[in-house]
């Protein structure tokens, strides 16, 4: 069925015309949008556009990186700046999806996908999100908790933290299917440490619920810690705590629980497979 | 609904026409263009049967929405040969047999393309990063990575 399509040059425009029509939805890239138009979704009466410049710009001042919506995976394997997110973007579908899929768009990947989103959650990202009232800034945390509740709200930009060394931000995605899989789970944990200890490690997973989630027990576990065998222990004991993964076709809710421990374990003592 | 006019180049033809709203690319191809190469598999941007080049770079026209590509220049494997000359990657897909129902064979053509356009001397390892995208159900993918790597030795050949 034909839905209206709309064009709009600012944010503003493309905000209010979210909030005031509850059958609208945004389209970034379209992996998730014209997926849901092609299988016949009658929910969509219309696609709303934003065609402004400020959506593919990546800006970095001092620790922090901003990212626009619309920067695309792509963009991102091409941009030296961004190396530390080329893991989790390489891992993303193949080179024909990732010429499309965007940053923004993402936020929104329902489990088991979004595996950029899990990255930037475990960079301590925030989000810039318009809405009918105005633009502000959340934790991405705290508007994944609240997506799915709050239709309507524009992304204009992620802002995250840019990792001091390689080795201080590490990305694992587990997948039957290689090089492009879907994720039975994912895992980005962000580390400093400071005198050989680990000080507010940040551990997110991907598929381990509807949506990125951050491993608070395990991080609670992980401080103050070695990055050892024996100092690694108590957060790879509590790994699956606080998750609450989906029986799917790629894996089951007790093979997420009992793996990703393991992975856990392996990435933290920088192992392979 | 009000159809909207679309301009693009198609396999370097300036092409107009119109689009309903929220056509894909692939329906805007095939329907309204008459191109049948890219072909409907998965509709989900899972499969790669419907790979196009926009701009020299790979994309999965069925999610792509056909209003973002005014302006654009397609490729489709319908394009590659040049009158009755095949390309050299769809020469090497016949001398290598990387084709057998042949519906994936499209997609993996223009994804292979798009890798030698950027590419001409591709890694076996660059090959199957390049066609990762794109799903074959019989022919397997040993023989269309062969096609893929003798393709870029026959065009060295040619330079």
């Amino acid at each position: 069925m034909p839905v209206t399509v709309k064009t709009f040059a600012t944010p503003t425009e493309a905000a209010a015309a979210l909030s005031s029509d509850r059958s609208a939805c945004y389209i970034g890239g379209g992996t998730l949008v014209m997926r849901a138009l092609n299988e016949g979704d009658v929910s969509i009466a219309t696609i709303v556009r934003l065609e402004d410049r400020s959506l593919t710009q990546i800006r970095a001042s001092g620790a922090r990186i901003t990212i626009g919506a619309g920067v695309t995976l792509s963009q991102i394997l091409r941009e030296r700046e961004l190396s530390f997110l080329h893991a989790p973007a390489r891992l993303i579908g193949g080179p024909a999806v990732r010429t499309n899929a965007t940053v923004g768009g993402n936020l929104f990947a329902p489990a088991p996908y979004g595996d950029l989103a899990v990255a930037l959650l475990a960079l301590d990202a925030t989000v810039s999100v318009m809405s009918g009232y105005g633009a502000r800034d959340m934790a991405l945390e705290e508007f994944l908790a609240s997506r799915d509740r709050s239709p309507g709200a524009l992304v204009l930009s992620v802002t995250c933290d840019r990792p001091p060394a390689p080795e201080a931000f590490r990305f694992r995605k587990v997948a039957r299917v290689k090089p492009k899989g879907v994720s039975v789970l994912s895992i980005a944990v962000s580390l400093s440490a400071v005198g050989g200890r680990v000080s507010g490690p940040r551990i997110a997973y991907g598929a381990m619920a509807p949506t990125a989630i951050r491993a608070k027990a395990a991080e609670r576990a992980l401080e103050g810690k070695t990055l050892d065998e024996s100092g690694i222990a108590a957060a790879v004991a509590a790994a699956a705590e606080g998750t609450s993964p989906a029986n799917d076709a790629i894996a089951s809710a007790w093979y997420r629980r009992e793996v990703v421990g393991v992975h856990l374990r392996r990435l933290l003592l920088g192992q392979d497979g | 609904m009000a159809k909207t006019p679309l301009q693009f180049r198609h396999n370097g033809r300036e092409v107009a026409i119109f689009v309903d709203g929220g056509m894909s690319l692939l329906s805007a191809l095939r329907d309204e263009i008459g191109d049948h190469s890219p072909k409907f598999g998965c509709g989900q941007g899972g499969c790669g049967a419907c790979t196009v080049l926009i701009d020299g770079e790979p994309v999965l026209s069925c999610i792509t929405l056909a209003e973002t590509v005014a302006g654009k220049s397609i490729e489709t494997a319908d394009g590659l040969k040049t009158g009755p000359e095949l390309h050299p990657l769809q020469a090497a897909f016949m001398d290598n047999f990387a084709a057998q129902c042949g519906y994936c064979t499209p997609g993996m053509l223009m994804a292979a393309k798009a890798l030698f356009d950027h590419n001409p001397d591709p890694s076996r390892v660059e090959v199957i990063e390049a066609i990762s995208g794109n799903i074959c159900r019989c022919t397997g993918y040993e023989s269309i990575i062969n096609a893929v790597l003798a393709a870029a030795r026959r065009t060295e050949r040619r330079a």
